[in-house]
């Protein structure tokens, strides 16, 4: 049956529907129960699912990861919430020592099949903290898999994925998409795998690769450089780790420029990994070096000046003008 | 530094609980005193059979003999690294011999008594401070976690397998044979970090059948529990709304009948106690490290003179529980240990170097596949090629 939602609404579909494929399913944070979560994404499933398996939480991001670390060892699906993505941090060991490591720890013995949601990005006005995109501290541990969605029909069918995934993924969730925009869902449809990046606008002259809340102003940018005559082909990566980089290097490869643009910080953001690897591939497909586009390299700004901080569509389209001046 | 009594803030803290490093306190459970006296205790009083008691005795001499052991071998070069349990013998094999084969314990990293108890081959043990792997039992199968090395991170773990637990109705059906509780081993000097003290909140929450056994050593490192705690560490558990018990850890009797009153609390659906298991760690933290640095040797030679298994052997003797030949035949066996784990330990096989691929993940990524592949085909471009 075909319905149009918001992002927000797909991912509470998307998780209710998994809760009712699978009784392991268990979700876990602070307020996701009677609240709802802060942004409503598990309204109404603890009313549903009971107590026992949407658990609100005392108010400790350690306790909730590494809490759930022993109820996957228990062989449930725990699907934690983090209330926002600069909240992170006082569970970030937990996630990079413990839930990462254990399968391997344990030479496979111990599954580790949790979903870590985090609400991700700027652009909300929010007060510090509330508006950080810190998927590449993720993305550079191995053991996790780490992945995005930027549109209402991903968040649908990647939740769950995720969910199904024996292995634990961190899931980031673009704030600022969450009621911006909706869209048909099908959900009878065949979704695409959980680890593969797409083209979502096809283009020829130049490849924008973006992913979670980057990929509506990629396509803006598409659309106004197409006013000026210009083709632009965007990839929505969807995965961070593993990155699927086979849409990527192909639109490269018949484009000849690439530039990379999302919200985090730049120095050593999945922007230079996307940018090395397409070096190493397609060097001499390139008629331009690799160019991003991303948040500066400071900490995220007040929310007044977060404008001037966040990649916009005339930001994209400078890079894109100086990746066609060489 | 404390607070004075008439400040309107209550009375000096060590007048009310005393100096934090003490020899235990008049509230020690004790049920056998270090010159082998058999003490009667209200709550936590048992009767032990003879053969319990020897019992005990051989699983503390030949878990003795197995640090023993470890630590030559670290020092000949054998093991990387040996993280030393002298002295702790009585709380490991205490507050193993309590547990229930349905029990899951969370270790740290110097649970060597309670993983012997476990039935985990020492030599597992040993590979894993050897370096051919990260700890080679099956948790599931032996109901035995890996050691965890970050201080504290498993008492999480414990609580959200406690939490499992509930949820498959295995906590409280009054059936002997399926209720179960975790048990969650830290130190005192875990009791400062963060995950332990969520870990408290967590299981109070949620009435999580859980014990907390802390084998307060004495030593975080060089740390002195008076860097830790101004009050004596069971204490603290009132503050998180459950039982805190604190018992001579260096008297097996004792942590044996205090660990299995509070298992069966936990199984009972009566939720989390906590048990300060007051013990002496009579070696170094680890092999790395040297006590003579921080510690005095006086508080060494008055901790021996408690030692956890002399005090068993005097009452089997006194009592006439033992002959020589079961001493010698645990000394022999223990002799026996001691030439296994010789031989054993330089026999285990390094891993095979592309097997640092295997198991990062449940489901292999592509690009993990190609960097596996990419080295193999590197060393293949050597003699030898891919071991």
């Amino acid at each position: 049956m075909s319905q149009r939602v918001t992002l927000a609404k797909a991912l509470n579909m998307g998780l209710r529907r998994a809760m009712e494929d699978d009784d392991k399913v268990l979700l876990m944070g602070e307020d996701v129960g009677k609240l709802g979560g802060v942004f409503r994404i598990t309204d109404g499933l603890q009313k549903d699912f009971g107590e026992d398996r949407v658990i609100d939480s005392p108010l400790a991001e350690s306790g909730i990861v590494g809490t759930a670390v022993g109820l996957a060892m228990r062989g449930y699906r725990p699907v934690v919430e983090i209330q926002f993505d600069g909240f992170v941090y006082p569970a970030y060991d937990q996630i990079v020592c413990q839930v990462a490591k254990i399968h391997y720890r344990s030479r496979g013995r111990v599954k580790m099949p949790m979903v870590i949601r985090i609400p991700y990005g700027g652009g909300i006005g929010a007060v510090e903290h509330h508006s950080e995109s810190p998927e590449a501290q993720f993305a550079h541990t191995p053991g996790l898999k780490v992945v995005t969605c930027s549109n209402p029909v991903d968040g649908y069918w990647m939740i769950q994925q995720a969910i199904a995934c024996d292995d634990p993924v961190v899931f980031l969730e673009p704030k600022r998409q969450y009621h911006a925009d909706k869209a048909d869902l099908d959900d009878q449809a065949t979704p695409d795998p959980l680890f593969t990046s797409r083209i979502v606008r096809p283009g020829t002259d130049a490849t924008l690769i973006s992913y979670g809340p980057m990929v509506k102003t990629a396509m803006k940018a598409a659309e106004a450089a197409a006013t000026e005559g210009r083709s632009l082909e965007v990839v929505d990566l969807r995965t961070l780790s593993p990155l699927d980089m086979t849409p990527v290097l192909d639109s490269v490869r018949r484009t000849g420029r690439a530039v990379v643009t999302h919200e985090a910080h730049v120095n050593l953001g999945m922007g230079a990994e996307v940018a090395a690897r397409i070096t190493e591939e397609c060097f001499y497909s390139l008629e331009a070096p690799v160019l991003r586009v991303g948040g500066f390299d400071t900490p995220y700004p007040a929310s007044r000046i977060e404008e001037d901080f966040l990649p916009d569509l005339d930001r994209v389209l400078d890079a894109v003008d100086r990746s066609f001046d060489y | 530094m404390s607070q004075q009594s008439g400040d309107g803030f209550g009375p000096d803290l060590a007048e009310v609980f005393g100096p934090a490093h003490s020899d235990g306190g008049p509230e020690l459970v004790q049920l056998l005193t270090p010159e082998g006296e058999r003490l009667h205790h209200p709550e936590f009083d048992l009767d032990f059979s003879a053969e319990e008691l020897r019992g005990f005795y051989r699983d503390m001499v030949l878990t003795r003999r197995l640090d023993v052991e470890a630590t030559a071998l670290q020092r000949h070069g054998e093991l990387g690294i040996w993280a030393q349990l002298l002295g702790q013998e009585a709380a490991q094999i205490g507050a193993g011999r309590a547990l229930r084969p349905q029990d899951h314990v969370f270790p740290t990293y110097r649970e060597h008594g309670v993983a012997w108890c476990r039935g985990i081959d020492p030599l597992q043990l040993l590979g894993l401070f050897r370096g051919v792997d990260h700890g080679s039992w099956d948790p599931e199968e032996r109901h035995f976690g890996l050691y965890t090395i970050v201080i504290g991170a498993q008492c999480l773990h414990a609580v959200g397998y406690a939490m499992g637990m509930q949820r498959d109705g295995d906590v409280g059906t009054g059936d002997p044979d399926r209720d179960a509780a975790v048990l969650a081993h830290f130190g005192d000097g875990a009791s400062s970090q963060g995950d332990v003290n969520e870990s408290f909140i967590f299981a109070a929450s949620y009435n999580a059948p859980v014990v907390f056994f802390c084998q307060n050593n004495q030593w975080a490192i060089s740390e002195p529990i008076e860097r830790q705690s101004r009050i004596p560490l069971y204490q603290r558990a009132l503050g998180f709304g459950f039982p805190g018990i604190r018992v001579d850890g260096n008297d097996v009797l004792a942590t044996y009948a205090v660990t299995r009153a509070a298992l069966q609390r936990a199984r009972d659906g009566q939720g989390p106690t906590f048990v300060e298991a007051y013990t002496y760690r009579m070696g170094a933290h680890t092999t790395t490290d040297d006590p003579t640095r921080y510690r005095l040797s006086d508080d060494v030679e008055r901790w021996k003179l408690r030692d956890p298994i002399a005090r068993v052997e005097v009452y089997l003797k006194r009592n006439g529980l033992v002959d020589e030949a079961f001493l010698e035949a645990v000394a022999e066996e223990a002799d026996q240990l001691g030439a296994t784990l010789r031989e054993g330990c330089k026999a285990l096989p390094d891993p095979a170097p592309l097997s640092m691929f295997d198991h990062v993940y449940a489901e292999m990524t592509e690009e993990l596949a190609a960097q596996r592949d990419g080295y193999a085909a590197y060393r293949e471009t050597f003699e030898g090629g891919v071991a």
